[in-house]
């Protein structure tokens, strides 16, 4: 099986400004996502050979036919996609996967999520996902339950396993969380630019015990664009190129939700998407070798139990490099450099593409105030679905 | 000889206090408390926990009939015993007769079942009555009425009691009533309702009976009433020559209420928990007329009263709130949350699912052993294909393995109290937690299986099972 490392290029970028986009259709976005691209890559959408987008709950059932209209494309293959949270990951690598295999030298890879036309608070539950596969029994289908619901439930898990009293854990979980919102009042993009406390974080009202409404990420719009080559044709774009190193995805049998040796105390498929990258990269040491990386902190549990499943932290002792400062924007692997889903919000198909649009601009020096020194290897993570049963993306890009 | 080879109750983990009610309306004030059920009960789910006591420990495949009787179905057009017989996983050839229309329907049931088992033509049958009335805000129905199931197991081989003998009288009168579209019972004067109807009826069917069958009052150790409330007891009582405090059985008015059909079934339980052998039993139902029956009980007695489930029952609860109990049956209309509409359940996927939802069987694997569910054609340890038996679930016990409170979830009865369940044979589902307090919920703590209302939209009730407490 050959490794997808350093074969394709990103070689231009474009990210709309996530938030409460009420004057923006995710037409708008789409176009200003794609345009910041071709202009970075110095292109016009027409160079582009062929298209994938991605998106979960918005436009469907099929945003391609409408996409060649948008951007008046002259008669290009075009694929919408749908893989949960990792759903514009899964964009990018296939529009790579294409690219490295030769039958096209341009292609393009869009994520786009119009939430806020919805009118409530959160996101739709999966009734309407499940109720259009209606395959899904309706024993599941009939439940009644949330993500943060779900998630909070890992939460549970994890204090019981590792002996923390509530108060002990919900103040580990509030110090990422203002680790993140710390890091977003840095980003111009995002939905959220303030600073939060850990008393604050303690004290917001409760959505799903033990998480409160400061463990959760926001609901936002938004949009993002990448434009991949070929390596041997980079010299024709730009100086300053972004490689993948890894494009990987593991989607879980739902283990969590049907087997007893399942204990919510970490998520598998992150565990295992993590180990591929790590070896389609020639990562050894991900602690070491990775030197920044954009993780799916939908919930303040979500990032905790990431660390640990990337293997950035010991299983159970993620508390340790919490306190260390570890994962700070100024730490030994600063996480989620440009404030994270935490403040950027999670429009689904968009936030993969952002994730690496945040590395892109890093690995370029190009961060602004949140700039690190050095940067490596970058690491985006995703995770589509829940604890107990989920599809993650895990892609490594490197100058 | 034929009578009842076994019984089990359900009286719903909740009570509201009469108080709170009479606070709220600043009205009368009548003691006591009454039971009332969750959200997420109705006659069907009432019915099915009372038949599932009953049935506990026993071989379903010899059960022949199935006599579900309640004046609150949920379907004028869709059989519950139906339902009731799927979901406790009755052989298919299994009679299935709903019978409605008045108070009495318990009781007459148990006649018609009784028949059967004497014509041979079912020898086993389940008889369940399950009420759940309404009464409107600020009126003596509201506080009077409970909510409750039992059910009985009629047949002629080691009963606990022998059904000695029945007699039977109808009488048409306005007393208590609900047109069909009407959701609150409505009721003549109350001195009309007890005179002219409860008291008189009663005393004289009861003395007429005990003419026919050749018994005198003193014969009875005790004697059941299906009353609506004290008063009219100790009146028909007196009337009919019983002593009503050394005779009579407590009605429970002041713990459960008056819970319609099912509450002269619920208090021969509770008396047949508490009989000695040879006790002579009086029963008398109520309602459009008056059904009196006599029963002995036999040494059989003793180990359906080693479960003494009516005191378990009556013991296993928690108060509710007056505002939350007119949420939880739809009286009072709140501001919906911002949250998506619910998605139409579908009747075909509800047909294919009827084993794994309603009987709640998931599947063992027949290569390797393990337990999971929802059914997987696919083993998840040993990938096998197609090479599975069905499980059932229903009976097994649990345990909390973790949790989580919903106040984001769309509830009734916020928050929505989610789990993972491991079950102690082996398997894990993910259900809700109902019947509980929230703060006592714990990591480990054991958990039994509820059969549960869900979502309903355009008429489509759906049904599924929830894990609670272990009562």
């Amino acid at each position: 099986m050959e490794s997808i490392k350093d074969r394709v290029a990103i070689v231009g970028m474009g990210c709309t400004k996530f938030g409460e986009n009420w004057d923006k259709s995710s037409d708008d976005m789409i176009i200003e996502a794609v345009y910041e691209a071709c202009e970075d890559a110095s292109i016009s959408p027409q160079d582009v050979q062929a298209l994938w987008i991605g998106s979960y709950w918005s436009n469907l059932p099929a945003p391609s036919q409408p996409l060649a209209t948008l951007l008046k494309l002259d008669y290009k293959p075009i694929t919408r996609l749908e893989n949960m949270c990792a759903t514009a990951s899964d964009s990018l690598r296939n529009a790579a996967y294409a690219v490295a295999s030769g039958v096209c030298d341009i292609a393009l890879a869009i994520g786009v999520e119009k939430l806020k036309d919805s009118g409530y608070s959160g996101l739709p539950t999966d009734d309407i996902a499940m109720g259009l596969v209606s395959t899904a029994p309706n024993t599941f289908r009939s439940r009644n339950f949330t993500a943060p619901g779900h998630f909070a439930m890992m939460a549970t898990s994890y204090f019981n396993k590792y002996g923390l009293d509530p108060e002990d854990g919900r103040t580990m979980l509030a110090k990422i969380m203002v680790k993140n919102h710390h890091n977003g009042t840095m980003s111009p993009k995002a939905h959220f630019r303030r600073e939060i406390t850990v008393e604050q974080v303690l004290k917001a009202p409760i959505i799903a015990w033990p998480l409160g409404l400061l463990d959760c990420c926001g609901v936002s719009d938004g949009a993002a664009a990448a434009i991949v080559v070929r390596r041997d044709m980079v010299k024709d774009f730009r100086a300053d190129p972004v490689y993948i190193k890894a494009s990987q995805i593991a989607v879980g049998p739902s283990e969590g939700y049907m087997n007893p040796k399942h204990d919510w105390t970490m998520v598998k498929e992150t565990y295992r998407a993590g180990e591929a990258a790590y070896e389609e990269a020639g990562v050894k040491d991900p602690r070491k070798e990775i030197s920044m990386a954009e993780v799916h902190d939908c919930f303040s549990i979500t990032e905790a139990v990431i660390y640990e499943d990337l293997q950035f932290s010991q299983r159970g002792r993620c508390k340790e490099d919490i306190e260390a400062g570890t994962f700070e924007l100024t730490g030994e692997l600063p996480v989620n450099m440009d404030g994270g889903l935490k403040c950027f919000g999670h429009p689904i198909g968009a936030s993969g593409l952002r994730m690496v649009y945040e590395l892109y601009k890093q690995i370029q020096g190009k961060a602004g105030e949140r700039q690190i020194k050095n940067p490596g290897l970058g690491l985006a993570h995703n995770l589509g679905g829940t604890p107990g049963g989920c599809t993650i993306s895990v892609t490594i890009v490197g100058p | 000889m034929v009578g009842i080879t076994s019984y089990g109750v359900y009286i719903p983990y909740y009570r509201l206090n009469r108080a709170e009610v009479a606070k709220s309306w600043g009205g009368f004030q009548i003691p006591g408390e009454k039971a009332v059920a969750n959200f997420d009960e109705d006659t069907v789910t009432m019915g099915v926990e009372a038949c599932r006591e009953c049935l506990k420990g026993l071989d379903k495949g010899t059960i022949e009939a199935l006599y579900l009787a309640s004046t609150t179905f949920p379907y004028a057009e869709k059989q519950a015993s139906a339902l009731a017989a799927a979901v406790l996983d009755l052989d298919q050839s299994v009679l299935t007769v709903d019978i409605s229309g008045t108070l009495r329907c318990g009781s007459g049931s148990v006649r018609l079942a009784m028949d059967a088992v004497k014509a041979g033509s079912s020898p086993n049958a389940v008889v369940c009555a399950s009420d759940l009335r309404l009464g409107l805000p600020n009126g003596a129905k509201e506080l009077e009425f409970g909510d409750g199931a039992a059910a009985f197991l009629i047949g002629d081989g080691d009963v606990v009691a022998t059904i000695d003998n029945i007699y039977t009288m109808n009488h048409e009168i306005f007393d208590v009533f609900r047109p069909s579209q009407e959701r609150f019972v409505r009721s003549w004067e109350d001195r009309f309702v007890r005179e002219a109807g409860y008291v008189k009826v009663v005393s004289e069917a009861v003395r007429a009976a005990l003419k026919a069958f050749g018994m005198e009052p003193g014969d009875f150790a005790k004697a059941v009433f299906g009353s609506p409330n004290p008063v009219y007891l100790s009146g028909a009582a007196k009337s009919a020559g019983f002593d009503p405090k050394t005779q009579a059985v407590d009605p429970l008015w002041g713990v459960i209420g008056n819970t319609g059909s099912a509450h002269s079934l619920m208090l021969l339980c509770n008396a047949l928990d508490e009989a000695k052998p040879g006790d002579k039993l009086l029963w008398v139902s109520y309602g459009d007329g008056c059904d009196v029956l006599t029963l002995t009980v036999t040494d059989e007695i003793a180990k359906m009263q080693k479960k003494q489930s009516v005191k378990r029952l009556l013991n296993s609860k928690a108060q509710t709130t007056y505002q939350k109990y007119l949420r939880w049956r739809d009286i009072i209309a709140t501001e919906p949350p911002m949250r998506p509409r619910t998605e139409p359940a579908s009747a075909v996927a509800l047909y294919r699912d009827r084993k794994c939802g309603l009987a709640l069987y998931g599947s063992q694997c027949k290569n390797c052993g393990t337990i999971q569910y929802p059914v997987q054609r696919i083993c998840m340890e040993c990938r096998a294909k197609d090479n599975f038996e069905l499980y059932p679930f229903a009976d097994k016990q649990g345990k909390v393995v973790t949790f989580s409170h919903d106040n984001l979830a769309v509830s009734p009865d916020p928050p929505t109290t989610l789990a993972a369940v491991d079950f102690e044979e082996g398997g894990r589902i993910m259900m809700d937690i109902t019947d509980r307090d929230p703060s006592q919920i714990k990591v480990g703590m054991p958990v039994e299986m509820t059969f549960r209302k869900f979502r309903r939209t355009d008429g489509v009730q759906v049904y599924w099972w929830k894990s609670r407490p272990t009562r």
